[in-house]
C-alpha cells in the first residue's frame, strides 16, 4: 500500500500479564472507511487511544498522516478527529458553547470561530437546538454533536469509537451515510470501531476482525465471506407446505445431488448446504415428490455470520487448549497441597 | 442564572480584538490569523465555569460573611485599641482593623487559616475526576493541547478567582477604613497588607494543589473531596493532639530541666507543629499582621536585652516568615508536580 495515512507495526499493550493488544500491523490507505469489527474488550479502544497518543503501547510503533503517535502526539490531533465511545460535553454550557471551546483549542482564529461553529451545527442537523444546554441533548444529538466537533478541526482522519451505540435504527442509518458522504466528498480517512455488524457493512471499504487483541482477518467483506465459508458457500433454504414424514428417505436422495455436504430439517424447513449453487435442482426434487414450495432462500454470509464462525473458533480453540490446562493445574496444586 | 461567561469575554483575548478591529478597518484582510495559545482558553473556560457554579457563590458569600464579621467587631473595638496608644506598633490603623477582636469572633487571618482550606479543596476536589467521569477530559485531550496546559489551567484558573476575590475585599477593607476613619494609610500597611493578601493566596493554593492531586488520584469526586477534608481535619484538629502526646511520651518533665533545655525542647516542638500548613499560614500572617512580634519561637530575657520597643520593619518580618513561605510554596509545588507526574502518563479512559 503506498502512504497509508494510518500505520500500526507490531503494536502491543500489555495490561499487567494481560495482552490486551497482541502484535498488530495494520495499514489504512486514504480516503478509506476501515471497520475495526470484535466482541467487547477485545482491544479496540486502546488501539484507538494508542493512535492518538493517549496511552502508551508496550511495544511497536504507530504512525498516523506520517507522524509517530507515541511522541508526538500533538501534531497527530491536530490532524485526526477523535470520537469516544463515551463522550461527555460540559452540561452547562449550550451545545454551540461547547462547540466553539473545542473550535478555539483547534486555533481557528477567533474571528471565524462563530460562524464555522453555526455552519457545523447546520450541517449535522442540530441548528435548531444550538443554543440549549448539552446537558438536555438526546444521545442521538449528542452523537451529532460530537461529529461536528470532530468535523470544525478539519481533519484528514476521522475516528470514531462505537459511533452507532445507543442509537435507533433510522439515526444510525442517517449517521453513517453522512459520515460515508463526507468520507467521499473531502477525502477523509474514517476508522469506526464497532460491534454492530451488519451497520458497519453498509459503509465500510474494509474491515477487520479484531478479538482478544488480535486481528484475526482484515479484507473486504465479500472476500472475507468466501475466504471463510469456502467449502459450504451456498445454503439454501427451503420452505415446504407440510412437515416431511420420512426424512430419512429424503437426506438419501438428497445426497445423490452433487456437492451436497449437510442437511438440517427444523419442521417445515429445510436447509441444505452445498459447494455449488443447485438450487434449480432442490427446487425440481422437491416438486417431483409432489410436495408444495412456499419459499427458496439463498442464503447470503452477512458479517455477522462472518464474526460468528471466528468468534466460535477462538471460543473453541480456548476450550480444548486453555480451559483443560488450568483444570489440569487446579487439580495438579490441590492434590500437593493436601 | 445567567451567565457570568459574559463578563470575561475579551477578557484574555484584549490583544487579539484589537488585532481583528484593526484587521476588520482594513478590509477585511483574514488571512491574518489571531490566536490565543490554549491554555489561556481553558484558563479562561474554567474561570467562566467557576464563577458561575452554586459552590463558587456559597463558598464567596460564606467568605464575605466572616469578613464582613470580623471587620465589624473589630472596627467596634477600635476605638479602645487605639486609645492604648502604650502599645509599641501605635499607629498602623489598619493592621488593627484586620487584628483586633474582642473575643466572640476570631480575627480575620485566623478565620481564613481554616476557610483557606475550605476554599481550596471546594474549588479543586473534582477539578480532574469529574471531568474524567463525565466524559470531557477524553474529548478535552484527544485535542491538540498539552497535557501540562490542562494541570496547570487548573491550578491556575481557581487560583485567579482566589486572587481577584481577595484582592478586591482587601481592597475594600482600605477603601471602607479610609472613609470611616479618616486615617492616612502608611506604605508599611500596604506593604503587609498585600503580603497578607498574597499569603493568603498561597496558602489556599496550596490546599488546592493538593485536592488537584487527589483528584488526579481518586476516579470518584466524593472520595477525593472526602480525603482532603479528612487530611485538613487532621491537621486542624488531630495533628496537635498527637504532637502533645508524643511530647509528654518522649520528652522529659520540664521540671527537671534547665532553662536552656526547656527553650530547645520548645523549638523542636514548634518545629514540628510547623509541618501542619495551617500553622506555617497563621505563623506567617500574624507576623504580618502584627509588626510588634519579634520571634515566633520563645525568646529568653537576655535576647530581649537591649531591644528598642518598636514595629519591625517590613523587611525585618519578611525574614521572620520567610521559612514559613518557603515551606508553603514548597508544600504547594511538591503536590502539583505529584500530580504532574500522575496525571502525565496515565491512560485516559471513562
Amino acid at each position: 500500500m503506498k502512504n497509508p495515512v494510518i500505520e500500526l507495526t507490531g503494536l502491543t499493550k500489555l495490561y499487567g500479564s494481560l495482552k490486551a493488544v497482541d502484535n498488530l500491523n495494520l495499514e489504512i490507505a486514504k480516503g478509506e472507511i476501515y471497520g475495526l469489527l470484535g466482541p467487547n474488550g477485545a482491544g479496540k479502544t486502546t488501539t484507538i487511544l494508542m493512535m492518538l497518543g493517549l496511552t502508551e503501547p508496550t511495544s511497536g510503533k504507530v504512525s498516523v498522516c506520517g507522524y509517530n503517535a507515541t511522541s508526538n502526539p500533538v501534531v497527530v490531533k491536530q490532524k485526526v478527529g477523535y470520537m469516544p465511545d463515551n463522550m461527555g460535553f460540559y452540561d452547562g454550557m449550550n451545545a454551540l458553547d461547547n462547540l466553539i471551546y473545542m473550535a478555539r483549542l483547534n486555533s481557528i482564529p477567533e474571528s471565524m470561530v462563530k460562524e464555522k461553529a453555526i455552519e457545523l451545527m447546520e450541517l449535522v442537523g442540530l441548528s435548531k437546538a444550538m443554543h440549549k444546554k448539552a446537558g438536555t441533548y438526546s444521545r442521538g444529538m449528542k452523537q451529532r454533536l460530537g461529529l461536528a466537533e470532530v468535523l470544525i478541526k478539519q481533519p484528514d482522519v476521522i475516528i470514531l469509537d462505537e459511533p452507532t451505540l445507543g442509537i435507533d435504527p433510522a439515526g444510525v442509518r442517517e449517521f453513517l451515510s453522512l459520515i460515508k458522504e463526507l468520507s467521499k466528498q473531502h477525502n477523509i480517512t474514517v476508522l469506526l470501531s464497532s460491534h454492530h455488524l451488519n451497520q458497519v457493512q453498509q459503509v465500510c471499504d474494509r474491515v477487520g476482525i479484531f478479538v482478544e487483541g488480535r486481528l484475526l482477518a482484515s479484507d473486504h467483506i465479500d472476500k472475507l465471506s468466501t475466504h471463510l465459508f469456502s467449502q459450504n458457500a451456498n445454503v439454501v433454504k427451503i420452505t415446504l407446505g407440510h412437515p416431511l414424514h420420512n426424512i430419512e428417505e429424503y437426506n438419501q436422495q438428497l445426497r445423490t445431488i452433487g456437492g451436497v455436504s449437510a442437511i438440517e430439517v427444523h419442521g417445515n424447513n429445510i436447509e441444505i448446504s452445498c459447494t455449488r449453487n443447485a438450487t434449480p435442482e432442490f427446487v425440481r426434487f422437491f416438486v417431483e415428490k409432489g410436495q408444495d414450495i412456499m419459499g427458496v432462500q439463498l442464503k447470503e454470509y452477512g458479517l455477522e455470520e462472518i464474526y460468528h464462525r471466528y468468534f466460535e473458533n477462538t471460543l473453541t480453540e480456548n476450550e480444548t487448549y486453555g480451559k483443560s490446562g488450568s483444570l489440569f493445574q487446579r487439580f495438579f496444586f490441590k492434590k500437593i497441597k493436601k | 442564572m445567567e451567565n457570568p461567561v459574559v463578563y470575561f469575554k475579551g477578557f484574555f483575548s484584549k490583544k487579539s480584538k484589537s488585532n481583528m478591529l484593526i484587521v476588520a478597518g482594513a478590509g477585511n484582510v483574514v488571512t491574518h490569523r489571531q490566536q490565543i495559545s490554549p491554555f489561556a482558553v481553558i484558563v479562561r473556560k474554567e474561570i467562566g465555569d467557576h464563577v458561575r457554579t452554586w459552590r463558587f457563590i456559597v463558598l464567596l458569600v460564606l467568605i464575605v460573611l466572616t469578613f464582613v464579621g470580623s471587620m465589624y467587631v473589630s472596627m467596634t473595638h477600635l476605638t479602645n485599641t487605639a486609645a492604648i496608644s502604650t502599645a509599641p506598633d501605635k499607629g498602623l490603623l489598619y493592621l488593627k482593623i484586620l487584628t483586633t477582636t474582642d473575643g466572640s469572633l476570631p480575627s480575620f487571618h485566623i478565620f481564613m487559616s481554616f476557610l483557606g482550606a475550605i476554599l481550596g479543596i471546594g474549588l479543586g476536589f473534582d477539578a480532574v475526576n469529574s471531568e474524567q467521569q463525565n466524559g470531557t477530559l477524553i474529548r478535552l485531550l484527544a485535542q491538540p493541547i498539552y497535557r501540562d496546559n490542562f494541570l496547570l489551567a487548573k491550578f491556575i484558573s481557581p487560583l485567579i478567582v482566589i486572587a481577584t476575590l481577595f484582592l478586591s475585599l482587601g481592597l475594600l477593607m482600605i477603601g471602607g477604613g479610609l472613609i470611616i476613619t479618616g486615617v492616612f494609610i502608611e506604605m508599611a500597611e500596604v506593604l503587609r497588607i498585600l503580603t497578607f493578601i498574597m499569603l493568603t493566596v498561597l496558602y489556599v493554593g496550596f490546599w488546592l494543589s493538593l485536592s488537584i492531586l487527589l483528584s488526579v488520584k481518586f476516579k470518584q469526586a466524593t472520595t477525593s473531596a472526602l480525603t482532603a477534608i479528612g487530611i485538613w481535619l487532621f491537621f486542624t484538629i488531630f495533628y496537635n493532639i498527637v504532637v502533645n502526646m508524643v511530647v509528654k511520651a518522649f520528652l522529659p518533665d520540664p521540671a527537671f530541666l534547665s532553662q536552656m533545655d526547656i527553650l530547645d525542647y520548645n523549638n523542636l516542638i514548634l518545629s514540628f507543629l510547623r509541618f501542619s500548613p495551617s500553622q506555617l499560614y497563621t505563623d506567617a500572617t500574624t507576623v504580618m499582621l502584627m509588626p510588634a512580634i519579634r520571634s515566633l519561637g520563645p525568646l529568653t530575657v537576655e535576647q530581649m536585652a537591649g531591644a528598642i520597643p518598636a514595629p519591625l520593619s517590613f523587611r525585618e518580618s519578611v525574614l521572620i516568615v520567610w521559612p514559613q513561605v518557603t515551606g508553603l510554596i514548597a508544600a504547594t509545588v511538591m503536590c502539583f508536580a505529584i500530580s504532574y507526574y500522575w496525571f502525565m502518563r496515565r491512560e485516559i479512559r471513562t
